[in-house]
This record gives structure tokens, sequence and C-alpha cells, in this order.
């Protein structure tokens, strides 16, 4: 009974930060300063968060273990909800801040949504490149990687080349890529798989390198031909050490792509902060940041719930 | 009945680790037969070279001089026909116990034709049950029995075992002892163990090879002419006992050995 109440409870916290953020924004003056917008966007995002929850909490209702997610994160979204207010109230309300460079929530909002369409395909043109950067920087790095971990030959000519080449930060490389490739689009591609490639190569080769012998010579005795072992043993034995190279290439596979958006580029979110800014924009930066977090955020979570299925096998080393 | 070993003149020498000093010499001249069919322990101080022998027939090692015939055909490298069960049981962790048994069928291009020998082998070692559990959530005991049916899904006319149950607590390696005597008796194979523990030896084996330490030789063939089943609890368990660490103790010879294998 007395936990049932303070279920209860719980599930109010998030609904009283809401109904309390409503009328704050109501009741409050503004400074003033704030550019208006046609509508309470803010509103509407606290409306269209209750309903979530509460679509949430019905179906927890009928599911248990969206039941608990829920319960378990009440005091979350509550906090997240009061932060809003805060920021909203220092925003828009009072003139501790300058409202140049921060807006008002009202104006990020609504700049997402009113612009919705722009937005999108400026992400999907950062979605592309990034994606085609990866794929070439995963592929070609555990290539590299397999054949330098495997082959003692291949190892003495390319890990000095390896050693000099890959820590140069991509950055450095904008310039000449820019300068060598005959697109732009090239250019930036070769830069993103180039960020994926070193650590995913760098993170193969020791991974297999750091396989135990005994595992080879297993496989030999049951009479696995030297292919067969590569796949069959190499391959998944290094599997763990690969997916933290991914992880380290995604990771850095986002700074470039800011950086290459940044500089030279006609879409993308990259350039879309760096145009929004240099207009004196600022909602638009801040709109661009946190689709920029949603992405990277999203790209992590899909990596990590892959790496969950590989490896099985194996109990987790970085949680996400 | 396949399954001869026949072990001559091998030498097998390691480079020392410090240039400046001499090669380790760990066999110089070893020659044994082993009989089809029969169960012999390699038994002898740490480091007397008795893995490195094992390792040898199984063709994982060269010997620098001399060589090993398997059924008159000399051992060059591994192969399907000698089953190699190691130290700890060295199961893949990434796959599960089914797919580990048929890892050397699958690997041969066999697996499609065989399937039924992995389930049975799952069977034979007592794993029903546990076919799509991983090596981690096996308990040792069960690990080395799914490393053993990986050895012996391929019907291997010998097995070589490298001190397979040394990790275990004695009451697993005593009921493991008994499986790897009954798929012995059931299958007819040649097996050859490498062993620390005296009363195991003598416990499994048809022969004890006893070795000197470095560089190795046969010290001594003893015959352990007991009736099978064998109890572990009996006089005469214990005079053969007494008769290899003697051997192993004094390094020199002892009376009524049989050299004849």
């Amino acid at each position: 009974m007395k936990n049932k109440i303070l279920a209860v409870l719980k599930l109010l916290l998030p609904y009283l930060a809401i109904a309390i953020s409503i009328l704050a924004y109501y009741i409050i003056p503004g400074n003033g300063k704030q550019k208006m917008t046609d509508h309470p966007y803010y509103v509407y995002f606290l409306l269209a968060f209750g309903i979530c929850l509460l679509i949430a909490i019905i179906i927890g209702a009928f599911v248990s273990k969206v039941k608990n997610a829920v319960l378990e994160k009440a005091p979350f979204y509550t906090g997240v909800i009061v932060f809003l207010l805060f920021l909203n109230v220092i925003t828009s309300k009072t003139l501790l801040l300058p409202t140049l460079y921060f807006p008002s929530l009202d104006r990020i909002i609504g700049l997402i949504v009113e612009t919705k369409w722009f937005l999108l395909k400026n992400v999907f043109d950062s979605l592309k490149l990034l994606l085609t950067g990866f794929a070439w920087g995963v592929s070609v790095g555990f290539l590299t990687g397999l054949a330098l971990g495997y082959s003692k030959h291949v190892g003495y000519w390319l890990t000095p080349v390896t050693k000099v080449i890959g820590p140069i930060p991509t950055t450095a490389w904008i310039p000449l890529a820019l300068s060598t490739f005959p697109t732009t689009h090239g250019a930036n591609v070769f830069l993103i798989a180039f960020a994926v490639w070193f650590p995913v190569t760098l993170m193969t080769s020791s991974g297999i390198q750091s396989i135990a012998n005994v595992n080879f010579e297993v496989s030999k005795t049951l009479g696995a031909s030297t292919l067969y072992q590569i796949i069959h043993v190499a391959i998944p034995a290094a599997m763990p050490s690969i997916f933290l190279g991914i992880f380290y290439g995604t990771v850095s596979s986002f700074a470039t792509l800011m950086a290459v958006e940044m500089n030279g580029n006609s879409s993308g979110i990259g350039w879309y902060i760096n145009w929004q800014k240099s207009v004196m924009m600022y909602d638009g930066v801040y709109a661009g940041l946190i689709i920029i977090a949603a992405i990277c955020s999203l790209t992590l979570t899909i990596l990590f719930k892959v790496r969950d299925k590989v490896l099985i096998w194996q109990k987790g080393v970085i949680k996400w | 009945m396949v399954g001869e070993i026949r072990i001559e003149n091998i030498h097998k020498k390691f480079k020392n680790s410090d240039p400046t000093k001499e090669d380790i010499i760990a066999l110089n001249g070893f020659s044994l037969d082993i009989k089809p069919g029969s169960f012999v322990s390699l038994i002898g101080p740490s480091g007397c070279g008795k893995s490195t022998l094992l390792r040898i027939i199984g063709g994982l090692d060269k010997a620098n001089e001399g060589s090993v015939y398997l059924d008159d055909k000399e051992i060059k490298k591994p192969g399907s026909d000698r089953g190699f069960a190691f130290q700890g049981s060295n199961l893949f962790p990434w796959l599960t116990v089914e797919k580990n048994i048929a890892f050397g069928l699958k690997a041969r291009h066999i697996y499609k034709d065989h399937k039924k020998d992995v389930d049975e082998y799952i069977k034979l070692v007592g794993l029903t049950g546990f076919e799509k559990s991983y090596p981690h959530q096996l308990s040792g005991g069960m690990q080395q029995r799914a490393s053993l049916a990986r050895a012996l899904v391929g019907h291997p006319s010998v097995l070589l075992l490298d001190e397979p149950l040394g990790a275990l607590d004695a009451f697993t390696r005593m009921s493991l002892q008994d499986e790897i005597l009954n798929i012995w008796k059931e299958h007819n194979m040649t097996m050859v163990m490498v062993t620390h523990d005296v009363d195991e030896a003598i416990y499994m084996s048809d022969y004890v090879v006893v070795m000197s330490a470095r560089p190795s030789k046969v010290e001594a063939v003893i015959k352990i002419d007991l009736p099978r089943p064998r109890a572990r609890a009996q006089d005469t368990f214990h005079e053969y006992r007494t008769k290899i660490l003697k051997v192993l103790d004094l390094g020199g010879k002892v009376d009524d050995i049989e050299y004849y294998l």
C-alpha cells in the first residue's frame, strides 16, 4: 500500500513540474527583449512531453517492464523539466544573460518546428556524409588492421607508416584534402574515413596480436586451414578490441564531420550552425547543437546495441 | 588396429632467451613405442620435456632431429587423426558449447554429414541441455568435458592429453578420469597423457613412462598390471606409487622395472 502511494506520487512529480512551468510561463512577466514567437512552443513542448509520459504510464499498467522504466525515470524527467523551467525564467523573464546569445526556449523549439524540413535535409546530408566516410574507414581500417596483426611482413613495412600518419589530427589534413580531391564531397568522405581508419586499424591489429596462441593451436589440431583460422578464430577473438576501435573511430568521426562541414561545405548540420552563427541567429545554433546531440547519441546507441548482439559471449566493458 | 605411435630418437632444443647462454636441450635422443589402443602416461619433473614431446606427437612443435610415426606415417603437422586436449579447457569463448564441439568438423567441411556426432558427443560427456551455453557460463569441469568432446568428435585414432585435469578440484577430477577411461575403452583409441599426478597416472594407464629431468630421456617404463575397472584404494596401487616415486626422487634405477612396452 505504502509502495503504491509512493509510486503514484513519483508519477505525479513530472506533472507537478509541468504545471509549475506553464504557470511560470504565463504569470511571470517577460523581459521584453526576446523576440516573440507565433506560438507558445515551449508550452506545446511541455504538453507533448506530458502526453508521451501519460501514454507510457498507460502502457505500463499492462507491461511491467515499461512501468518499471517509467517509475525509475520519473524523478529524472522531473529534474529535466525543472532545469528547463529555470532556463526559461532566466532567458525570457530576466536579463541575467545577454538575450542575443541566450535565446528563449520558445525561439529554439519554434525554429526547429518551423524550419523542420530544411533542418531535416541538412540532417540527411550530414548522415549521408558520415555514413559514407564511416563505411570506408571501418572497412579499410579493418583490412589494414587484419593484415598488420596477422602478417609479420605487412607489419614490418606498414606499422611505422601507420604510427606516423595515424596520429595526425584529421583536421590537419583539411587544407590538403580540399585542394587535392576533385570534389569537396570526396575530400570530406576521405577525411571522415581517415578519422575512423586509424583507431579501427590500431585496435584490430592489437586485438589480433593479443590473441593467446593456444587458440590457434587448438584450431590447428582440429584441422583448420589458415584462412579458416583467420575468419573463425582471429576475427571473433579480436572482435571486442575491434569494436573498441570502431567506438573511438565513431567519436572522432563526429568531430571530423563538424570540422569539414564548417570548412567550405554548403550543407549539413555543421554548416548550418556556422551559418546561423554568422548571421547572429543563436537560436539556430542551439537548435543545431540539440540535433547533433541527438544524432551522435543515437548513433552510439545503435553501435552499442550491435556490439551487445555480436559480443553476447562477453561481458560488457564500456557501458553506454 | 590403428593408433600405433613410434617415437624415434627425438632431439629438441630451444633457443635460450639470453643469447649468450647455451640452447636448452629438452629432449636428447628420446625413443618410445606406444602400442595401438594403449593408455600411456608421461610423468616426470617439471620442465622435463613431457609437454614438448606431446606437442611433437601432436605436430605443434618440430623435433630438431628424429621422427615420430603414427601408423608408419611420419608426423609433420597437426592433423585430425590426433585429438589434442590442452591444459585448461581452452574452449573458444565466442562459441557456444555446441559450436565449439562442431568447430573441427566445420573446419574440415564435413559437418553436414556428421551433425549427429556432435549430439552424440554432447550426450557422451553429459552436457545435454547446455548446448547453447557459452563457456563462461559453465563450471571448470563442464568446460573440460566440452573440450574433450571437441577433441574427440572427429574420431581421432590418438588422443593426446596435456594435463587436461590439472586445474580441476579433486572430485571433478576423479569423475572426469573415469569418463576419459570410458571413452578410451569404448572407442578403442590410443591415449597419451601428460600428468603431474602419480596416482592419476597409475589409475588410468597401461604404462607409465617416467622421464628424467632435462635433457629428458626415458628413465623407466612401468607397466601397470592391474585389472580394470581399478579401485583407487588398494595395496598394489601403493606399490606402484612407491616404485614411481623412487624413480622420480632418486633418478636412479630401481629393481624389477619392465623396460619393454
